[in-house]
């Protein structure tokens, strides 16, 4: 950071603190909506889903070979295999834009070509384990499923809308040697590997089990009941399998990049759940947007909702995962289930940073073309999605 | 010799230059150190995967945060 800008941050800082009336109750009733809101994530979401979602997370960016999904990036690969890999590999590859920017670069340039690059472009931030998870926990298993769903599709389609509209200058592109990350030596067997993340995802899927609606059937109160003794059983396996499978380094390095994705995203969670609450506050409470503002311009499901969403998201930057206590917010103080899973599919693929980098790589108008798709495709996934969930 | 580290401005790309800087220091190589972090440029090298490690214009390491020992071991050859 240079030192102007540390000045300007802190001049900014002190002026916030200098005029902003803290002492209005509107201002005091967003400030308390911002830490209730803290202590609902912290209590609620974080020991049951983000730190076991963080563990799978790390887990994946060790133990799945890079190398295996990377090969179908080459120029040579079969095109179907390329965008239905690239339109998954989101979940396997990349957890920040970080990430993805580079690689996206390198299957443009050197790899299989525009199609499969925005494909993956649009899915690696989209549908990362942690994004669906959270959104699952938090928003709802339907929006959770919607936004994977949603996500995989719209790489999918986009990224042949994109080979199709530019078909001619794909053949300009450059050739030359690719390097792929290693494939490491692995002592392990598939089955053995997909057994290992399935059981991480079972813990999940367990210590998160929320308590069924009164009135259900037999089964999912059973369930609730004894959900701990399950994930302890699960974690006891776990415990089995690590001790059995796996060399005590590659346990070092499963937590040291848990523990990394931690750093990452914490600190950025944290802040964004406080500007959430503090702008908009949990659900029936008010903060400090008037809750009509939103029901004007984000309620219901008319195609004016939904497009407001989707171009707002693909504009606006949202750091690993803060859309959700954001959209949470949002949705608390009347925005429309349409427009919300509109933003979600808009929002973390893009953003106006991002836009400037992707101009960078391809062009203003591939560019263009590829944020219209994205927008267009959101809305009318919006508008679907809010015909039925209302 | 020319050491480029390639990546953006993320986390595991900076402690790879800062593994790589104490390498040099340690092994006192003559060597020109440089951070790449405009995309198109990582892009011309042909990696798929960042951080990564070119020595004199051939790419050592992709993808991963090597290790002190790698890095000697390359400084060395």
């Amino acid at each position: 950071m240079k030192e102007r800008t540390k000045l300007l941050l802190i001049a900014g800082v002190f002026l916030a603190a200098y005029y902003i009336p803290w002492g209005h109750p509107v201002i005091r009733q967003s400030g308390l909506e911002a830490f209730i809101m803290l202590q609902e994530y912290t209590r609620e979401h974080v020991l049951t889903c983000l730190i076991p979602a963080f563990f799978i997370a790390g887990a994946i960016a060790v133990f799945v070979s890079q190398a295996s999904v990377l090969k179908y990036f080459g120029a040579r690969a079969s095109k179907i295999l390329s965008y239905s890999v690239a339109s998954v590999s989101g979940s396997i590859l990349a957890v920040c834009s970080c990430t993805v920017l580079p690689l996206f670069a390198g299957i443009y340039t050197r790899g299989a070509g525009i199609g499969p690059a925005t494909a993956f472009l649009y899915s690696g931030p989209a549908i990362n384990v942690l994004a669906i998870t959270l959104t699952a926990k938090v928003l709802g298993w339907q929006m959770g499923l919607a936004r994977a769903v949603g996500a995989i599709i719209f790489a999918f389609v986009t990224g042949l809308l994109m080979a199709l509209i530019f078909r001619k200058d794909d053949a300009a592109r450059t050739t030359g040697q690719i390097y792929v990350p290693d494939t490491d030596t692995r002592q392990r067997s598939l089955l053995q590997d997909s057994l290992y993340l399935l059981t991480m995802v079972l813990i999940l899927v367990f210590a998160s089990f929320a308590r069924p609606a009164a009135g259900a059937t037999s089964f999912w109160p059973m369930i609730f009941a004894y959900k701990w003794y399950i994930t302890a059983a699960f974690l006891m396996i776990l415990v089995f399998m690590v001790k059995a499978w796996f060399t005590k380094d590659e346990c070092v390095n499963w937590v040291d990049s848990t523990w990394g994705f931690m750093k990452q995203i914490f600190p950025l969670l944290i802040g964004g759940v406080l500007v959430a609450g503090f702008l908009l506050g949990r659900p029936g409470h008010q903060a400090l947007i008037p809750e009509h503002y939103v029901q004007t311009l984000l309620g219901g499901n008319s195609l004016w909702a939904n497009l407001f969403a989707s171009v707002a998201g693909a504009l606006m930057y949202f750091a690993t995962l803060t859309e959700i206590p954001i959209l949470q917010g949002l949705i608390g103080s009347g925005m429309g289930k349409g427009p919300a899973l509109a933003l979600l599919l808009a929002g973390p693929a893009l953003s106006l940073p991002n836009m400037l980098v992707i101009g960078s790589v391809m062009g203003v108008k591939k560019t263009a073309i590829f944020c219209g798709i994205i927008v267009i495709m959101s809305t009318i996934a919006g508008l679907i999605y809010g015909s039925f969930a209302g | 010799m020319e050491i480029k580290v390639l990546g953006p401005g993320c986390t595991r790309c900076q402690q790879t230059e800062k593994i790589v800087r104490e390498a040099v220091a340690e092994v006192s190589v003559e060597a020109q150190i440089e951070k790449i972090t405009d995309t198109m440029k990582i892009a011309g090298y042909g990696v798929f995967g960042t951080p990564a490690v070119v020595i004199d214009g051939e790419v050592k390491s992709v993808g991963k945060i090597p290790s002190a020992e790698e890095i000697k071991a390359w400084l060395k050859s």
